[in-house]
Formats: C-alpha cells, sequence, structure tokens
C-alpha cells in the first residue's frame, strides 16, 4: 500500500482537529488548572447554604483551594452537608472554619476557609466541626427594617 | 364526505410510510453496523471518506466559526456592557460556543456539506445500478460503499466541531480583546474558571457526536433508500438536509435538557 497525498489531508485534518479540542481544553476549560492534582475530601454541614451551588469554588484568603462537589440535604439533621474537594497540596488544620460567602453583592456564592489552629491536619473523609451559614440578603433588609422600626418608635414613647 | 376520507385515506398512508422507513431505518442500520468491521478492516475507504467529507468541510467550517465568534463578541459585548460585566465575555463566547452552537451549527454545516454529497453519490450509484452490479459481483454494498461513509461521518464531525469552537473562541477574542479593548487577562481568567472540560467541553463534544452520527446515517440512509429516478434523487438529498436539520434540533433539545437542566 502506497502513501497518498490524501493521506496526508486527512492526517492534517486530524491533528487540526485534536489541537482544536486541546485549545479548548488548556487555554478555554479548566483542565490545565489545579484541579488535575492529587486532592482530598472533606465534608461541612451547613444551617443554609443561600445559592451555593456544585462545582461552586473553595477559597482561602481569597486564593482558589478546592471545589464544592457535592450538596445534599441531611434528613436527620436537617441541615446542608457540603463536600469539598480540596487540593492535596493546600492543607488546612482540623479547625478550619467554613464560611459561605459572596463575591460581590450580586455575584456568585463560594466557600471560604478560614484556618484555626490546631497541629493535626484535614484529612479526607474529616467533617468541618465549625461553619457558618450564608448570608440571606432578604432577611439582613427584614432585620434592618425591624430595627429601623423599634428606633423610630422608641423616642416617641 | 368522499374528500374526507381521501384525507383520512392519505393521512393514513403517510402514518404507515412513515412508520414502514423508520422500521427499514432501523434494521439498515444494525446491518450497517454488523458490516462495520469488515470495512473497517479496510482502513482507507474510511480514510478516503473522512477527506471528502472532513477535510473538505474544513473551509466553510473554520470561515463561519470566525464569523460566528465575531458577531458573539459584539453582540454579547453590547449586551453584557449595559451590566457592567463587558469582562465576562470571554466567559459568554466560549460557554455559548461549547455548549450549544459548536455542535449545533458544526452539524447544520456538516449535513449540507458533505452529508448531502453522500446522499448524492450513494443514490447515484443506486440509480445507475452500481450498487446492484457490486450485489452481482459478490461485494456487499453496505460493506463497501455505505459503512465507510457511515464512519468517516461520524469521526470529521466531532473534529468540525471543536474546530468551529475553537475558531469561534478565537474570534470572540479578536473583536473583544483587540478590536473593542476588553482586558486580555479578565477575558482568558474568567472563561478558564467558568468552563469547565467535563462539564461543558465534553458535553458538547459529546453532543457534536451524535449529531454526526445522525447526520452520517441520514444521508447514507436516504441514499440507500432513494427511488432510482432522478426525480428521487433530487427528493432524496432534499429528505437529507431538512430531516438531518430537524433532528439536530430536536436532539440538541434533548440532550441539553439532559445534560444542564437544573445545574449551574
Amino acid at each position: 500500500m502506497r502513501r497518498t497525498t490524501l493521506d496526508l489531508w486527512v492526517g492534517f485534518f486530524v491533528v487540526i482537529g485534536m489541537a482544536a479540542l486541546m485549545f479548548l481544553a488548556f487555554k478555554v476549560g479548566n483542565l490545565g488548572a489545579a484541579n488535575a492534582g492529587e486532592t482530598y475530601v472533606v465534608s461541612g454541614q451547613f444551617d443554609n447554604i443561600g445559592g451555593l451551588k456544585a462545582r461552586a469554588p473553595v477559597k482561602s484568603a481569597g486564593v482558589v483551594v478546592g471545589r464544592v462537589s457535592d450538596i445534599r440535604f441531611d434528613t436527620k439533621s436537617y441541615r446542608a452537608v457540603v463536600t469539598l474537594t480540596l487540593d492535596a497540596r493546600y492543607q488546612f488544620p482540623r479547625d478550619t472554619i467554613a464560611t459561605i460567602l459572596t463575591s460581590g453583592l450580586l455575584g456568585e456564592q463560594y466557600v471560604g476557609l478560614e484556618p484555626g489552629g490546631d497541629e493535626a491536619m484535614l484529612k479526607t473523609g474529616d467533617k468541618l466541626q465549625i461553619t457558618q451559614s450564608a448570608v440571606v440578603l432578604e432577611k439582613l433588609i427584614g432585620q434592618f427594617m425591624f430595627d429601623k422600626a423599634a428606633e423610630g418608635s422608641a423616642p416617641a414613647n | 364526505m368522499n374528500g374526507l376520507l381521501n384525507v383520512i385515506r392519505r393521512l393514513g398512508a403517510m402514518v404507515v410510510e412513515g412508520v414502514w422507513r423508520i422500521g427499514f431505518a432501523a434494521r439498515f442500520f444494525m446491518l450497517l453496523l454488523r458490516h462495520s468491521g469488515q470495512s473497517l478492516m479496510r482502513i482507507h475507504l474510511t480514510v478516503r471518506e473522512i477527506y471528502f467529507s472532513g477535510v473538505l468541510s474544513l473551509l466553510i467550517i473554520v470561515v463561519s466559526g470566525l464569523f460566528v465568534g465575531m458577531v458573539l463578541g459584539l453582540q454579547g459585548y453590547e449586551t453584557l456592557q449595559r451590566y457592567g460585566s463587558g469582562d465576562a465575555l470571554g466567559v459568554l463566547v466560549s460557554l455559548s460556543l461549547t455548549r450549544e452552537l459548536g455542535p449545533v451549527v458544526a452539524g447544520l454545516l456538516f449535513a449540507s456539506r458533505a452529508g448531502l454529497a453522500v446522499t448524492a453519490e450513494i443514490g447515484l450509484m443506486k440509480t445507475t445500478e452500481q450498487l446492484d452490479a457490486m450485489d452481482m459481483m459478490a461485494v456487499n454494498p453496505i460493506a463497501r460503499v455505505v459503512a465507510p461513509r457511515f464512519w468517516g461521518g461520524v469521526i470529521s464531525m466531532p473534529l468540525l466541531a471543536a474546530l468551529f469552537s475553537a475558531m469561534g473562541v478565537f474570534g470572540g477574542w479578536l473583536i473583544g480583546v483587540v478590536f473593542i479593548g476588553v482586558d486580555d487577562g479578565a477575558f482568558w481568567s474568567q472563561m478558564q474558571a467558568a468552563v469547565d472540560f467535563r462539564f461543558d467541553i465534553m458535553n458538547g463534544v459529546l453532543k457534536s457526536f451524535v449529531f454526526g452520527a445522525t447526520v452520517a446515517l441520514i444521508a447514507v440512509f436516504e441514499g440507500y433508500d432513494c427511488t432510482p429516478t432522478a426525480e428521487g434523487l433530487s427528493r432524496a438529498i432534499t429528505r437529507t438536509v431538512v430531516t438531518s436539520a430537524l433532528a439536530i434540533l430536536a436532539l440538541d433539545f434533548v440532550l441539553t435538557s439532559l445534560m444542564f437542566r437544573g445545574q449551574s
């Protein structure tokens, strides 16, 4: 069997198609980013997760250290169980505090980690003991208005 | 009364004809799969078809991908900028291309550029009794003619769709960053933060694979099933384009609702 010009063109086509796929994977997508390496999985229970979604970033000091891999509802404690997949390069003490925060006023929600002072480090399967729920804007506004109303009515008496 | 009866009769005949064709198409597909191994052994037949359906579609895919991306860049920036988030242009362009526009538009172009040619080729072979002649010479026309064209389409289509998306992102970058002046770093970093490889890109590739198989199957089937006359051939070609376009759009809705519903 002889090689033909046609084979060259098909080879060129396949190479250029693969290159496009690589471009999408590494330049457009996040395959080149941190999530390709070793990870460990911890979970935490929250009273209210607000608008947190799976695949939301987990940040510490503003740096992305992992992703939210799963969100479930626990029927025993009636709280949300959030599973975090963290990059193995970043180790956190066992008494780390997890908080649900919002980037900007209307931005997406993410999990913020505040390291504690424990000697032992978190490892796969551990549970975060101290958590802080999402701030629900409606509740906050309601409380603010309630306070204002209380303030306004106080001097009148 | 008689007129009404005639209408009902014609409607019934259409339904029966449709079901008949679907059944025949399913049997044809099974036959195609069974003879695929035999034809993939002679890989140069498939390589030749990849040349005709893939390589020759390169130009139209690259150029239209570039233009679609450029239009997305212009329109997307116009809208995003009203909400003060022009920096998110990269996210808009890349997500709409990898999830939807890449596979769908590439599929539509592929159907009209390559699928149509396959139908015409096989249909003409049937009309001029070449398929029967092959059968007489103990050459299975499905293994020799149909299967290579099918697999050529299945292999070409995901590559073409990926190329379309990549060119589109490049076009969006060209308009957004080079001409309008969106920050280059924000464009790429926001895009990379928002686009997930497994979720967005692989689902797009899966879509394009499904569309490729659908278009290729419709194209070879319409050619194989055409009425062996000049008129029948032209009708088969028309049907290929119409059915492929409808199938792509309908399947896209189904796949999107399966893949992306209730997530992010």
